[in-house]
């Protein structure tokens, strides 16, 4: 099994094999915490995200994973912030996406229990709004205890919450960043970019990061961004090489 | 049918004895006796016993004095006890249920059973002469209820037959009371009250001739009774229950084979290693027995046969009924360190002689789920059912352009539909709210989209934008005044990035000056 392949250290105070947080890396925590505002979808976002970039770096191949993902939403949640649309999903998830929507936070923690219990999900994604009581540091030892004994992996979004006590491992605060123009319409919007700040975590050292989500993957965009805008999305995947003309969209690189 | 066993304790002492010995032990005089608080205490003797002047009852002192040589032999209750659950089970030769009836006689249900001896006549002689051969004097009656045949076994003439169209009571009417299984104190009281025979009662409680008297002797004599709810205590109870009138429930004795198991060992074994082994698949298979039977041992014997003769015994007693194979292994583990295995060991049995109802439980449904996690149908169904069927769903694209209606959703299991491919060209939100919500134009730029707006009580000015996406509206299934929506993906001055749309056009006639609205979040 994949999911046993992979060590857990209980205590990686004295093992800390890379201090700094980067996308890609091999460890990756059974339960992260991300808070975000309730006004925008960067939390969900950079969820998928990490959860996108944990699973493709331990090595289950996105397109092959036919795993289903759990998103469970207790009802703030979707009065805030919506439910998940299907078109704007990636790709690789419109197919396989679960969506429970709990009534109150205590459906939404015995949801996200039962989730990490099932073998058959890839991970299990949480948005609960607030810092209701029921999600106090046993509901989320629980959590944790849970994801770290079958293996399944947590991304809890809180949405306009307060950091309170937690044994998440690591834990997020997301806010969306102004994102690199595109390449086609300056003007535009551009893909996913958000500031995103891991304020504890055990093994790597708190820092901060502007995140952007480039079809899928996640990449570390540079505060000063490049002379030529490359974080932006390529369209041109869409078109097709013609025979005997050339594509003026033709990117030569 | 009543097997009254008269002389139960004393053909077992007879029969303890070797078969040469027991014309000798006829012929001495001898009393079973048992200890009371004053004395010895005859229980019962043999026939020199009784010609020599020894009664049951009597004191072995007073005994003595009337015969020096008596002999005296504790008496064995239990004994008696045990050998006569054994008998009862021997004698569902004839019935196919049988009734302890202590202590000192047995109980067998013939109903319908006698014709395979050849009649009821024919099975009395029957059970005669099995009981003769095992060297037990025994009297019989067969009757309709059981009170009836254990007072013609007991007081009747020998080998008495009450036939069911009979009238019970011109055979039992000349019977004396104490044919009712009454207690010694209610027989003290009925002889006070001149009641001698079956017939007096019948004749003072009921059956008799005049119906007014019957009714005022039965009252009487329930008045008289009317605090013994016991029926060994209550005459007319048992006169009802001797004539059929009240049911009178008896107690089956049920024979209960012991599990056992063995093993022949083709090779005697001489070492541990083996013997464990041995040991683990006879667990396995008296586990696999009693779960046949629904039952746990409580005790376990182990028996171990050695090539020279010699029997090795272990026995284990555990403290609640158990099946599991592990916990049996374990503890015979610790039990068979110092086996002395000789020249090896050929048999070894393992017999459960203690055993109690442990019914099969499904304590490893959880466990399982905790150890290997659950499949995800019984994640799903666990979800549906405590938070309803709706709640749990699979998100599926419909046949719309509105993006509120693209959208469906479905059981989780069920196949999805086939559907359209998207358009990879549509920038979608990741987030829909549930309503668009509407937002307060502040500032609108020239080109129709808004500059500054305020959603949620928050001002936010537009930074970048693209659009307008127009969406018309589904014309064959709206009304004629529905408005077209035109979609702009807008970025405001800290990054956030929202799906807003106009709800139709100014001037295009279907109402005042458009409303702005926010449908989505992107990531």
């Amino acid at each position: 099994m994949s999911r046993s392949a992979i060590p857990f250290q209980p205590s990686p105070a004295r093992v800390l094999p890379e201090a700094r947080w980067r996308p890609g890396l091999a460890a990756h925590p059974f339960h992260s915490e991300i808070f975000a505002p309730a006004t925008e979808a960067s939390g969900a976002g950079l969820a998928l995200t990490l959860a996108h970039d944990a699973l493709t770096s331990l090595g289950d191949a996105a397109g092959e994973d036919a795993r289903h993902v759990l998103w469970v939403q207790d009802r703030k949640a979707i009065q805030l912030n919506g439910r998940p649309c299907l078109a704007g999903l990636p790709p690789d998830l419109r197919h396989r996406l679960i969506h429970v929507a709990a009534a109150t936070p205590e459906d939404a923690l015995f949801a996200l229990e039962e989730g990490l219990k099932c073998r058959d999900m890839a991970c299990v994604i949480g948005e609960i709004a607030g810092n209701p009581r029921a999600l106090n540091f046993t509901a989320s030892r629980r959590l944790s205890l849970t994801a770290e004994r079958h293996g399944v992996r947590l991304w809890l979004v809180r949405l306009d919450a307060d950091p309170d006590l937690s044994s998440a491992r690591m834990r997020w605060r997301a806010r969306a960043a102004p994102s690199l123009p595109p390449r086609w319409n300056a003007a535009a919007p551009g893909t996913a970019t958000w500031y995103a700040e891991l304020f504890r975590a055990r093994r790597h050292v708190p820092g901060e990061w502007m995140l952007s989500d480039e079809n899928g993957t996640l990449h570390v965009c540079h505060p000063k961004p490049v002379a030529r805008p490359a974080a932006a999305p390529d369209l041109v995947h869409l078109a097709r090489p013609t025979v005997g003309r050339s594509l003026a969209a033709r990117p030569r690189a | 049918m009543s097997i009254w066993l008269a002389r139960l304790s004393v053909d077992r002492w007879r029969l303890a004895h070797a078969p040469e010995q027991r014309a000798a032990a006829d012929a001495a005089p001898t009393a079973l006796i048992a200890d009371t608080a004053h004395g010895p205490r005859i229980a019962a003797a043999n026939d020199a016993g009784l010609a020599a002047g020894a009664r049951a009852g009597m004191l072995l002192a007073d005994a003595r004095a009337l015969c020096p040589d008596l002999v005296a032999v504790p008496a064995d209750p239990a004994g008696e006890l045990a050998a006569l659950e054994k008998l009862s089970i021997w004698a569902q030769r004839w019935g196919p249920w049988s009734a302890l009836d202590p202590p000192d006689g047995v109980l067998v249900d013939v109903t319908g059973a006698a014709h395979l001896l050849g009649g009821e006549e024919r099975l009395l002689t029957d059970v005669a002469a099995a009981c003769a051969r095992r060297g037990l004097t025994v009297r019989t009656a067969l009757a309709p209820t059981a009170g009836a045949a254990w007072a013609l076994a007991h007081f009747g003439p020998p080998g008495a037959i009450l036939a069911p169209d009979d009238d019970p009571l011109r055979l039992l009417g000349d019977l004396p009371v104490a044919a009712l299984r009454l207690d010694d104190d209610v027989l003290t009281v009925l002889r006070r009250l001149g009641i001698k025979r079956l017939g007096d009662l019948a004749g003072v409680s009921g059956a008799g001739d005049d119906p007014a008297r019957e009714a005022a002797g039965r009252d009487a004599l329930s008045r008289r009774f009317r605090n013994h709810r016991s029926p060994a205590a209550n005459p007319l109870i048992r006169l009802d229950q001797l004539l059929g009138r009240v049911p009178e429930p008896l107690l089956p004795v049920i024979a209960k084979p012991q599990s056992m198991v063995q093993r022949r060992l083709m090779e005697p074994i001489r070492h541990r290693a083996l013997l464990d082994r041995v040991v683990d698949d006879l667990a396995a298979d008296m586990v696999r027995a009693l779960e046949a039977r629904g039952e746990g041992a409580r005790r376990l014997e182990l028996a171990l046969w050695r090539v020279d003769g010699e029997v090795v015994q272990r026995r284990i007693e555990l403290a609640a009924a158990t099946r599991a194979v592990s916990h049996i292994t374990r503890l015979f583990a610790a039990r068979l360190d110092h086996v002395d295995a000789g020249f090896g060991i050929e048999v070894v049995q393992l017999r459960a002689s203690w055993s109690e109802p442990l019914s099969l439980s499904q304590a490893d449904l959880d466990a399982a789920a905790e150890q290997h996690g659950t499949s995800l149908a019984a994640c799903i169904d666990r979800l549906s059912v405590r938070l309803g069927p709706r709640a749990v769903t699979r998100p599926t694209l419909r046949a719309s352009h509105l993006p509120e209606r693209a959208q469906g959703w479905q059981p989780p299991l069920d196949p999805l539909p086939p559907q359209q491919g998207a358009l990879a060209f549509h920038a979608r939100p990741l987030k829909l709210l549930e309503r668009a919500e509407r937002i307060a134009v502040l500032y609108a730029s020239p080109d129709g989209y808004p500059q500054r707006f305020r959603w949620r009580g928050q001002v936010r000015e537009v930074v970048r934008v693209e659009g307008p996406e127009r969406i018309a509206p589904e014309w064959w299934r709206e009304r004629s005044t529905a408005r077209l929506r035109d979609y702009y993906r807008i970025e405001d001055d800290a990054g956030r990035r929202y799906w807003i749309y106009r709800q139709g056009i100014a001037g295009d006639g279907r109402g005042g000056v458009p409303d702005w609205f926010l449908h989505g979040l992107y990531a």
